[in-house]
């Protein structure tokens, strides 16, 4: 092992169970579960009169029917409101089983076990409820006007104002030579992984303790929110994050009602039980996101240069707010993207509706803050008849301006502060990536046969690896091999491959013998989890920390066996050697020395006896030390690390039918050093394309009495290959962090972030319209253009 | 009530199996939960999103539309019948890992059951063909671009193992 694993396009290792169909995913283990069902609210608004399961009962095959007055304790509590905040006055969350009344289509209201999924759902249909119909409050319009309320406690369906300002924006507007207003709209969309939500669980009598598997995104987070609402000591529950089915942000959503219902029924009944969420209960009963309406005022120069810069928004964030402010509050901060604007001002309301809640989806609220900027900058340009690269190039934050404050707080309670970047070097490449400067002889070519083309560009900025911390454990066993295991989960990230190759670089060590265990409580026991790009630089650098404790002792032992210098010793392939000689111990060996045993009972054992380590008059194991070859450390930054990228796509517009189809779609992506290149590439491409649902297909169309139309991927557009560029060039910058010990930054939310802001430019520059609302289908360009020429 | 229990036979990749099954009982359902073949995914119910295909008499089906009595007489192959005799990773599969075609892997078997059957057909697809061939097939993760890519190299593999034979 010569070679350098960081940085090199190492195939999976999760590859090997996964196309073998031997992955594990929750629906998978424990096929002898019970099954359960949950009975949704079919209304929006309703209060609830009455419910009778009498029928129920006659059902065979139903071991139980809960409804809200069989909670008892802390689960007749409402959830959990994870993620407090001053500003967040009127925060409200549900119960896992509704008590009283609804607020959305699909909010749950009964609970049935039974022997399979069949039969919980034919009881489901046996249950008799009286609703008493509330007039439902759909959309940002409808809760702005609060005619009707979605909490009777909650005046004018505010939940939060929340303000922050950096300079005096409105003078700045005020004085600026220029001034342009914009109003900007943007839909639901949702993460919708393949994998939906499910749990199950398993109480062992034994050992009065509880086994719960669930797909999330926060084994942590869930094992501490079972054991506070079952009543049970965290060291009672274990929680397994197995393969997850993918997760984009909605798992880290937690206890939701099954999460606890769940073990409380394995708990209750003896027996294992299982939830499996179906597609439609996915779509009426997780999450979604996106939805904003934006107000903006902008001040500028003869350059094009931001003076000021005033945004106004209204954040529609359903029916409860279990995951806090985090989506509009960044929205808020990183709408400045690359650009430090002379002075900025920006307020946002999080308003209730009567829907589905909204908690952070890939991007995570920066889709709409990259849409709301860059529709500016490119307004600007117009304004002043200005190249939108220009005008973004004058903007710019300067690479020898690092670390720079925008001045305001991010959503982790600290500065925003850039770690580093270097946004003019990554604008050239964009341009040279889409031969931005050659663009009106292409566009003038296809005008020539009759085609209309476009090209827009979108930056972007996102704080990745949020805090405050995640751990590693390094096990190096007698036999050579490298067990580590860190406690965030995976969702396809591919980080049992990236985490071994950091491991197999520090330790030196094969690749092969690195096995990384991600998500197990049993393992790690503290942990925050995956979210906000933050596993790579999170886990990694914790992971490359605690690598580097187990060869600080690796070393020590072996310099003692092999009576050596430490600084003369190497580690090659699980082997010290002193350098330049024969003298040698493997790392196996050395994992006996540093566990004085008194029996031997393996071949490493008996290796081990060749070697003399430690003083005859000491104690075994020192006073500073402990038996075993291990390694355990956390990371914690001080704050965020921020990637950048920027997006060039060219499209066209199809004259009769207004199709919107790609030619071809450019990423130039800086997340400091690269793990794995060939997985980072892949993070992107996903990235993209649902950067591309969400700019052309992806709505959520709620109808006023608050029932969602399309709640099924029939009817719901999520891109199929057909939809998607054939190709996407993509070109890195390596501007590395300065925050953390392998200098990367985050890269899972990256492709998805400038979507929208990159199509709305393109398909404007080639209709010559303006566009402020996305997502955009064909019809609604073609009224746009029947608009205009109406208009006209 | 009482359902009614149909004792089925099974041919799923070449093994027989017994299984008792209630006429409404889907194939998806039977071949994960009676016999435990797992790797058989579920993404939507309905038919649209291709996770859960098989191939019934060679042909790929959805398993979430089909009931388990109706797939009594044929022969099912789901994603652990796609390797080699030998036990190493199938041509599509082996494409799927050289060419990083998953991510979370959920949505990955019934790609894999789909291109099994497709280069069957077409042991030569060009990359528009290989994109017709998965554009029944939704991945949340990949944005589809290394699976094209992998329908060409599975292609490739599969014509050098029969040169081989």
């Amino acid at each position: 092992m010569t070679t350098k694993m960081m940085g090199a396009k190492v195939q999976r290792v999760e590859d090997e169970r996964l196309v073998r169909g031997t992955g594990r995913y929750v629906d998978d283990v424990a096929l002898d579960a019970l099954h359960t069902a949950v009975l949704r609210s079919p209304h929006a608004h309703a209060r609830i009169v009455s419910i009778d399961v009498d029928a129920v009962l006659d059902v065979e095959g139903v071991h139980a029917v809960w409804t809200y007055d069989d909670l008892e304790g802390a689960m007749a509590e409402p959830l959990p409101l994870l993620i407090p905040h001053p500003t967040l006055t009127q925060g409200r969350t549900q119960y896992a089983l509704a008590k009283d009344e609804v607020n959305y289509v699909g909010e749950a209201i009964a609970f049935v076990v039974a022997d399979d999924r069949y039969i919980a759902e034919d009881a489901l249909a046996r249950i008799a409820v009286e609703f008493e119909l509330l007039p439902a409050v759909v959309g940002v319009e409808a809760a702005r006007e609060a005619a009707n309320l979605v909490h009777d406690d909650v005046p004018g369906n505010v939940a939060a104002r929340m303000e922050q300002s950096n300079g005096d924006a409105a003078a700045a507007i005020a004085a600026a030579p220029h001034t342009l207003s914009l109003d900007l709209k943007i839909e639901r969309s949702a993460c919708m992984p393949m994998e939906g939500r499910g749990t199950v669980a398993r109480w062992d009598p034994d050992q009065n303790r509880l086994q719960v598997w669930t797909s999330t995104q926060t084994s942590t987070g869930v094992r501490a929110a079972v054991a506070a609402k079952l009543g049970l000591d965290l060291g009672q529950v274990d929680v397994i994050t197995p393969d997850v089915g993918g997760g984009f942000g909605v798992k880290i959503v937690h206890p939701w009602p099954e999460e606890l219902l769940v073990p409380l029924a394995a708990q209750k009944l003896g027996r294992a039980v299982k939830f499996t969420e179906d597609r439609r209960e996915h779509f009426i009963s997780s999450a979604h996101e996106r939805a904003q309406v934006h107000h903006v005022e902008v001040g500028f120069d003869d350059e094009g240069r931001v003076l000021g810069l005033d945004v106004r928004f209204w954040h529609d964030h359903g029916a409860y707010t279990p995951y806090g402010l985090i989506v509009p509050i960044i929205t808020s901060t990183q709408l400045l993207g690359p650009y430090k604007p002379g002075a900025y001002h920006v307020q946002f309301d999080s308003l209730y509706t009567n829907t589905v809640i909204v908690t952070p989806y890939r991007g995570a609220g920066r889709p709409q803050g990259c849409f709301v900027m860059e529709r500016t900058m490119d307004a600007i340009a117009a304004e002043l008849g200005k190249d939108r690269a220009d005008v973004r190039a004058v903007n710019f934050i300067q690479p020898d301006e690092f670390p720079y404050d925008q001045g305001l707080i991010f959503q982790d309670g600290r500065e925003l502060k850039y770690d580093s970047g270097d946004y003019p070097a990554m604008l050239d490449k964009i341009k040279e990536l889409v031969d931005w400067d050659n663009f009106e002889s292409f566009r003038e070519a296809k005008a020539a046969e009759g085609k209309r083309v476009g090209l827009g560009l979108a930056c972007y900025v996102e704080g990745t690896g949020v805090g405050p911390y995640e751990g590693a454990h390094v096990h190096i066993e007698t036999s050579g091999k490298v067990k580590v295991a860190t406690g965030l989960t995976s969702q396809g990230q591919g980080h049992q491959t990236a985490f071994a190759q950091i491991v197999a670089d520090e330790l030196g060590v094969r690749f092969e013998d690195v096995e990384i265990t991600t998500g197990d409580t049993r393992r790690m026991a503290y942990a925050v989890g995956t979210f906000a790009s933050r596993a790579a630089v999170m886990s990694g650098s914790a992971i490359h920390l605690a690598a580097k404790r187990a060869k600080e002792k690796a070393l020590r032992i072996a310099a003692d066996a092999l009576e050596a210098d430490i600084d003369d010793l190497e580690i090659v392939d699980g082997v010290v050697s002193v350098k330049g000689t024969d003298s040698s111990i493997p790392l196996g060996t050395i994992a006996v020395l540093s566990n004085p045993l008194r029996y031997a009972f393996d071949e490493a054992s008996k290796a081990a006896t060749q070697f003399n380590v430690g003083d005859p008059t000491k104690p075994p194991v020192a006073e500073d030390d402990e038996p075993g070859l291990e390694g355990k450390d956390f990371y914690s930054p001080p704050r965020s690390t921020f990637a950048s990228g920027m997006h060039a796509v060219i499209v066209e517009t199809d004259v009769e039918t207004a199709e919107i189809r790609i030619l071809k779609y450019a990423v130039v992506h800086d997340c400091g050093h690269l793990i794995n290149p060939m997985i980072v590439e892949g993070q992107i491409h996903g990235g993209v394309a649902q950067g591309v649902g969400g700019a052309l297909y992806e709505r959520m169309a709620y109808d006023e009495s608050g029932q969602l139309l399309n709640a099924s991927f029939m009817d719901f557009l999520m891109p199929y290959v057909t939809e998607v560029p054939e190709s996407i060039e993509i070109d890195h910058l390596e501007t590395p962090s300065p925050l953390n010990p392998l200098g990367i930054k985050g890269a899972g939310e990256a492709g998805v972030i400038p979507g929208s802001a990159a199509f709305a430019a393109a398909i404007e520059d080639a209709e010559r319209l303006t566009i402020t609302a996305m997502p955009i289908s064909p019809s609604e360009l073609f009224a746009l253009r029947a608009a205009q020429k109406e208009s006209k | 009530m009482t359902e009614q229990i149909h004792e089925i036979r099974l041919t799923v990749n070449g093994v027989e199996h017994e299984t008792a099954v209630p006429a409404r009982r889907l194939l998806s359902d039977a071949l994960r939960h009676d016999l435990g073949l797992t790797g058989t995914h579920v993404g939507c119910e309905h038919g649209v999103c291709g996770a859960c295909t098989v191939l019934v008499d060679g042909q790929p089906m959805r398993s979430c539309l089909m009931f388990a009595v109706s797939a009594a007489g044929h022969e099912v192959t789901t994603v652990e019948g796609l390797e080699n005799p030998d036990g190493t990773l199938g041509p599509v599969q082996q494409a799927f890992r050289e060419c990083h075609g998953l991510q979370c892997g959920f949505c990955t078997p019934g790609f894999l059951t789909t291109i099994t059957a497709g280069i069957a057909e077409n042991p030569e697809p060009t990359e528009d063909e290989a994109r017709d061939m998965i554009a029944g097939n939704l991945c949340r993760c990949t944005g589809y671009q290394n699976i094209v890519k992998a329908v060409c190299r599975a292609a490739e593999l599969a014509r050098e193992s029969e040169d081989v034979q």
